[in-house]
């Protein structure tokens, strides 16, 4: 792997340690099976392409694709709070019809960035090349997300949500109102998404319409990647390991691609996504009945 | 004051499976009363106590909390005034987080929670100070998920959730029955203590007779999803368990015969 390629699996990792980041708030904090981020991933990419392209300012136009992303997963919580739609359905449904909103949005299959401002291009000094200076620049905008949300979760309204999605019912006997947790932490959720679809586009040069597909499947290896390899309790170290965990992953998905003697391709690139993840869900169990095995009836549950 | 008038309550209406669960309920209790709920399987305490958390909504009826009306107002929105222990321990706390962390639940309960840290130095303080009063040594493990915790202890957290903020109403859901007989027994002390010490409005559910004549005030019998028996005072203090379950069972015998007389 040259370092070219190991920077560009940099780059990508960092970007999906923002999905992680959102797929962990939605999947582990409020366990709540959100499959939008399908559709917020490009959602991000083509509000903030379309915006670019007609003159608005690269950052402003990042921010207006996280509100999108926010108000995405509002309608996904919404059909399932309100309306009682199962969490699954509602978010399959909303992901669907976010295909046609981004194909209205960008008004055709995809938009091309290339000639365009981006946040690299207005902010990068260009001492080093840009695919290093890239990478450092998502660093600092991963870094300042999981800070946000490690604040967030530090505080009451944080510790409410987490409680929505552990015991509701408590949580509600506790003066939660468990519903307006789930919409504002899906908002948060799909925001962080539709931040990472905007931050591919600008770095790919062009916003598509399929760049979704499995997005919600590589988000949720990276949180499981991430747990296994630091696993913990505190929330502090559960975002930066999902960060790791986006990451490790997109350097593993490099090497299987780059080591020809495999022979993989990179239209491979999905099947090898589900097998790491199948992988990544087995180890453990694997490990415990190993484990239970070395230590016949030492300590039974 | 708690005041429940002509509560109904029906599951399945229309369908074979048809339960009256409530059948025009009616029950006032004064301020600082401490009252002991009995009655069979189906009798609707449980029902009951569930329409006054919020947890059912009531298809007729008015439930009162210190004179504002609160029926048709959400669980999380009574929560401000009524405080809940459940029958299950796994259900009053969340076991994913700490027992400070769970405390600090309780501790915004009724309140605006915005974004002030859930926890700090003067609230650890004040959550070592309540637990150590239990003498269970939870107090040195206040950073443990609670989910670490027997059911007794889990149980009894919860009890002092519920008084951690000043409330109307404490809410008890046979939340010493799934507990084995030593620890419902130190549950129960710490209920009375605890009731003694805020004064709160307090209606506990139980299977015991023994339980509901000894602890309270006042002792209510359900039955078919009505108040069939309601004593307190002297002519309380005057009973005992078999005088307790000759009148269930006398009570039971008219509906009985009147339900015979019906389909007759």
């Amino acid at each position: 792997m040259s370092f070219f390629s190991m920077m560009g699996a940099f780059e990508i990792g960092l970007i999906f340690a923002l999905v992680a980041l959102g797929v962990l708030l939605s999947f582990r904090v409020l366990r709540f099976p959100d499959l939008t981020v399908d559709g917020s991933f490009p959602l991000g990419a083509a509000v903030a392409a379309i915006l670019i392209v007609n003159g608005v300012n690269p950052f402003l136009a990042t921010f207006i694709a996280m509100l999108a992303g926010a108000l995405a997963g509002i309608v996904t919580g919404w059909l399932n709070v309100r309306l009682g739609i199962m969490d699954l359905l509602a978010s399959i449904l909303v992901m669907i019809a976010l295909y046609s909103v981004n194909l209205r949005i960008m008004g055709g299959p995809n938009v091309p960035l290339i000639a365009e401002p981006t946040v690299f291009s207005i902010t990068l000094p260009g001492w080093m090349p840009e695919y290093v200076e890239r990478p450092l620049l998502l660093f600092v905008i991963v870094i300042a997300a999981k800070l946000v949300l490690d604040w967030y979760f530090s505080t009451r309204s944080g510790l409410a949500m987490r409680a929505t999605g552990s015991n509701p019912r408590m949580a509600r006997s506790q003066g939660v109102a468990t519903g307006r947790s789930i919409l504002v932490g899906m908002a948060i959720s799909n925001a962080m998404v539709a931040l990472a679809g905007a931050m591919f586009a600008q770095t790919q040069g062009s916003a598509d319409i399929s760049m979704g597909v499995g997005t919600i499947v590589i988000g949720l290896a990276a949180v499981i990647v991430g747990e296994s390899v630091l696993p913990s309790r505190r929330f502090v170290i559960i975002t930066l390991s999902v960060i790791l965990g986006a990451i490790l992953y997109r350097f593993f998905i490099t090497l299987a691609l780059n080591s020809d003697f495999i022979g993989l391709q990179a239209q491979d690139l999905n099947l090898i996504t589900a097998v790491l993840v199948v992988i990544a869900l087995v180890l453990p169990k694997l490990k415990s009945r190993f484990k239970r095995r070395a230590a016949p009836a030492a300590k039974e549950s | 004051m708690l005041r429940a008038k002509d509560l109904h309550i029906t599951f399945n209406q229309g369908t074979p499976i048809e339960t009256r669960a409530l059948r025009g309920l009616s029950l006032e209790i004064p301020s600082g009363q401490f009252v002991t709920v009995i009655g069979s399987n189906g009798a609707g305490k449980s029902t009951f106590l569930n329409a006054v958390s919020g947890d059912l909504s009531v298809d007729s009826g008015v439930i009162e909390i210190d004179g504002i009306d609160v029926t048709r107002k959400p669980v999380w929105e009574r929560a401000k005034h009524v405080a809940r222990v459940f029958q299950d321990p796994l259900a009053g706390t969340c076991e994913d987080l700490t027992i400070e962390e769970n405390m600090s639940l309780a501790w915004s309960r009724g309140q605006k929670r915005g974004f002030p840290r859930a926890l700090n130095g003067s609230l650890r303080e004040l959550f070592r100070e309540r637990v150590a009063v239990l003498g269970l040594g939870l107090e040195r493990r206040l950073s443990d998920r609670i989910g670490l915790l027997s059911g007794g202890q889990r149980q009894a957290v919860s009890l002092l959730m519920a008084a951690l903020q000043p409330s109307r109403i404490l809410l008890l859901d046979e939340h010493t029955a799934a507990l084995d007989p030593k620890t419902a027994a130190f549950v129960l002390d710490l209920t009375t203590k605890i009731v003694a010490e805020t004064g709160l409005t307090t209606m506990m559910v139980t299977h015991s007779m023994r339980q509901a004549l000894d602890v309270g005030d006042r002792t209510v019998m359900l039955h078919q999803g009505k108040v069939v028996l309601d004593v307190s005072g002297a002519e309380r203090k005057g009973l005992d368990v078999p005088d307790l379950l000759q009148m269930f069972e006398r009570v039971r015998g008219e509906k009985l015969s009147d339900d015979a007389l019906l389909l007759g």
